[in-house]
């Protein structure tokens, strides 16, 4: 196996799977740490958490290919999740992400060929009174136009 | 308007942090309850309070607590249900943002009152920094003896760990949430075994909403008489009303339970949007069959809501304009328990799917004059028929919109048929 992680996350991980009463229930928290060291979680890096927790590397699959916001393939830099359900729609959702699509030259579930930017209409945010609203990375931002998403872009570093 | 303040949703910019909660008052209800009752008496009181469950099934919470076997040393445990991914619903996050220490303080009680020693707080993962802001205050709380060992002094032992969801409406069943919580997919279980016997760990769980565990303090600060007394005979205290959509003021507004529909959205949250009326009100998340301008005296409570055969869920009201097509309406809906559909039972992983490539269809300008019926067909099939309640959640809105909006939704159709 050639996957390795940071020693600090490694030692994380450690503490993480003794709080649970059995390891298996470590198996989310464990794939969100891979997931923000790495960035994606490789077939390596499921065996790797197979091994890891006593799991057959099938319970590792059926688990990655359950949840929306665990990925096996790398993503941008900026993972921008705009809401698309009622709240955000009703306020002008659609407009943003025509506006970042044709701004990003890539669709809605697409990665710019630099690798910068992964764009993603999602569901409820759960932030619909600062509709319309969208998340980088972990930060929300609502009510967006575009003229503010533009700015709110070129403000990232 | 009344002059009842708001309590669990204090302003401030540093409203979170330990230092201005323990300025309200916060852990001093927690240290005289475990110092001073038997979690018996605890128990009683919240029953006494009224107080029903904030996070859609209104199930009274001392009741609930009740049902878990105190016998026995063999660890229990409480979830707290922090998913808040039901679409206009946004009312945990403001109270884990600006007072995650009231949380705490009533999971200490809650557990107490259970014999309850590890508590599992499940957050979407979208709340990343609102997971992170609850794991500083758990620390925080830690240091100063409000959790962990022989907290106040006391012989009480609690731990609390925050445990991140990946994305999953479902996981918000409280079935699905503990099979998360044990590492595997989201599915809803079959029930009986209820959690309160079987639960996490197959052990007896206690699962509670964030708003519900986060009251409890307050009937403890102020006692259940006046908790009580700020709501319905039946239904103790305030209710954290979430206005979104087409209105001038979207927000959360602290009233007493039973206050109507029509005060929330003109007195509180502005009346609609400039230059519209008023076509729909889902009044309680995305769940809750839709009404119609001619139903807004309701007042917002469980049984009001009920008898309009729609439900006051998680108080999530969202207001549609009349300047929005209902065939648009229809398709989020529909597209949203699509997606959210976990797979496991026939009727709603198709029925969902179905409903939602039908409402596309419509929206296309591609409807036939009989998809109203094999909508209303497809949600019947539905209802009622799968493990979980999201078989209910995906076809009640569906067939309310299909119901009180049919004209329209047959206009549409009439007018892609001519097109065509």
């Amino acid at each position: 196996m050639t996957f390795s992680l940071s020693a600090g996350n490694a030692k994380r991980i450690e503490e993480l799977v003794r709080r649970y009463p059995t390891k298996e229930a470590a198996l989310l928290p464990v794939l969100h740490i891979l997931q923000r060291e790495k960035g994606y979680i490789s077939p390596e890096a499921e065996e790797w958490v197979a091994a890891t927790l006593d799991l057959p590397p099938l319970r590792v699959r059926e688990v990655l290919s359950f949840y929306t916001l665990l990925r096996r393939k790398p993503a941008g830099k900026y993972v921008i999740q705009v809401c698309r359900n009622i709240s955000c729609f009703l306020a002008g959702s659609e407009d943003i992400i025509r506006h970042l699509e044709s701004r990003l030259g890539i669709k809605a579930g697409e990665t710019t060929a630099d690798g910068k930017y992964t764009l993603l209409a999602v569901e409820c945010l759960g932030n619909c009174d600062h509709a319309p609203c969208l998340m980088i990375n972990d930060d929300d931002h609502g009510p967006v136009s575009e003229d503010t998403v533009d700015a709110i872009l070129k403000g990232l570093p | 308007m009344t002059g009842i303040p708001a309590t669990l949703i204090p302003t401030g910019e540093d409203s979170f942090r330990l230092e201005a909660y323990l300025g309200r008052g916060g852990y001093e209800a927690a240290r005289t309850v475990l110092l001073t009752k038997k979690p018996q008496e605890v128990m009683e009181e919240v029953k006494k309070a009224n107080l029903r469950g904030r996070g859609g099934a209104g199930f009274p919470a001392g009741s609930k607590w009740a049902f878990v076997p105190q016998a026995g040393d063999l660890p229990k445990y409480l979830c707290v249900n922090a998913d808040e991914g039901e679409p206009g619903t946004f009312k945990d996050r403001v109270i884990m943002t600006r007072d995650p220490h009231l949380l705490l303080e009533g999971i200490v009680l809650a557990s107490y009152a259970v014999g309850i020693h590890t508590a599992f707080i499940y957050i979407r993962a979208e709340y990343e920094s609102i997971a992170r802001r609850l794991e500083a205050a758990i620390d925080e709380a830690r240091e100063k003896g409000f959790l962990g060992a022989g907290i106040f002094g006391s012989g009480f032992d609690l731990e609390v760990l925050v445990h991140r969801g990946a994305g999953s409406y479902i996981c918000g069943e409280e079935t699905a949430l503990l099979e998360s919580i044990e590492g595997k997919r989201g599915w809803p279980r079959l029930k009986p075994p209820f959690p309160a016997s079987v639960g996490l760990f197959r052990r007896p769980t206690v699962i509670n909403n964030v708003e519900t565990i986060a009251n409890v303090p307050l009937i403890f600060r102020y006692g259940a008489e006046w908790f009580a007394g700020r709501g319905l005979p039946r239904d103790g205290g305030t209710r954290l009303f979430g206005v979104s959509g087409a209105v001038q003021k979207p927000g959360l507004y602290e009233l007493p339970v039973g206050t109507p529909l029509r005060t929330i959205i003109y007195d509180w949250a502005g009346g609609p949007a400039a230059g519209q009326g008023i076509k729909a009100v889902v009044p309680g998340g995305l769940s809750a069959p839709f009404l119609t301008p001619g139903e807004l005296d309701i007042p917002m409570d469980y049984e009001s809501l009920a008898r309009a055969r729609s439900m006051l869920g998680s108080a999530g009201i969202i207001v549609i304009g009349d300047r929005t097509p209902i065939i648009d309406i229809l398709r989020i809906v529909a597209r949203f328990y699509a997606h959210e559909s976990c797979g496991q039972c026939t009727p709603c992983r198709i029925g969902t799917t179905w409903i939602s490539k039908i409402a596309d269809r419509i929206g296309a300008g591609g409807g036939a004059p009989d998809d109203l019926d094999l909508i209303r067909h497809l949600a019947q099939g539905m209802k009622g028929k799968t493990l979980c309640p999201m078989g209910d959640a995906a076809a009640l809105p569906v067939l309310s919109i299909v119901e009180k909006f049919g004209k329209e939704l047959g206009e549409t159709i009439s007018r892609g048929a001519e097109r065509r």
